[in-house]
């Protein structure tokens, strides 16, 4: 299945919630504030390179570009998608949790 | 009541069609609308058959806690409906452990019957659904 977080873990339990219920494997996407979470440069990074290598994670490119940042800015592991790639992964991952 | 009450309806005869939907309750109540909502698509559901499963975690453990008075706030008390779930055949109502205790609830505090799970028990059962629902 597929977990859609689009807020900043520095704002709010998104992310939190997020891990605390999903399965190891089942993919991740973030998207809008929430790519802040997939950031090398936070204090949230050390749990952003676990995650990653525990889940399939993707984040919008266009919400990274937004922001000022590039595909360099984020941990290693992370898949970035355009709006395309983002409707693929929705069709090819079962049910879908937004967590907001 | 001139609607049609599938409450009321003694064919009991499980829908072979119903899709599986699970409601991801995970705000406090009466600061936004979305528990209320959330509420109402549930009823939806339980009425046209669905097989409807309730999860109530993070704040929206807040929405099933006993003695709530919406009337305090000019508000419409929405609280007394969760009991009507059952009469939808709307019985697996699930609270995540961890939730419920790091806001120093327990079982006796809530207005319907639940089962308490863990997230990772929430996270298997999200897993088989046809339809995921939140707020």
């Amino acid at each position: 299945m597929l977990h859609m977080v689009n807020k900043s873990p520095f704002q709010a339990n998104a992310l939190e919630s997020c891990l605390k219920v999903a399965k190891k494997g089942s993919a991740i996407l973030f998207l809008e504030n929430g790519v802040i979470g997939v950031l090398s440069s936070t204090s949230f990074a050390d749990k952003a390179k676990e995650l990653a290598a525990d889940y399939k994670v993707y984040a919008v490119g266009p919400d990274l570009q937004a922001r000022g940042f590039d595909e360099t800015a984020v941990v290693d592991g992370v898949t970035l998608v355009d709006y395309a790639g983002f409707v693929d992964i929705v069709a090819q991952n079962g049910p879908v949790q937004s967590w907001f | 009541m001139s609607e049609y009450d599938p409450a009321l309806d003694e064919d009991d005869d499980v829908n072979e069609d119903a899709q599986k939907f699970m409601f991801v309750n995970r705000k406090a109540p009466y600061g936004s609308i979305h528990m209320h909502e959330l509420q109402e698509m549930m009823l939806i559901c339980g009425a046209y058959e669905q097989d409807v499963t309730a999860v109530f975690m993070d704040d929206g453990v807040y929405a099933i806690k006993k003695g709530q008075q919406g009337a305090a706030l000019n508000m419409k008390h929405f609280s007394p409906t969760y009991r009507a779930l059952d009469g939808y055949d709307i019985e697996k109502l699930y609270v995540e452990k961890e939730s419920m205790e790091a806001r120093g609830l327990t079982p006796d505090d809530f207005l319907v019957d639940i089962e308490i799970k863990t997230a990772a028990e929430i996270g298997a059962l999200m897993e088989e659904q046809d339809v995921i629902l939140t707020a």
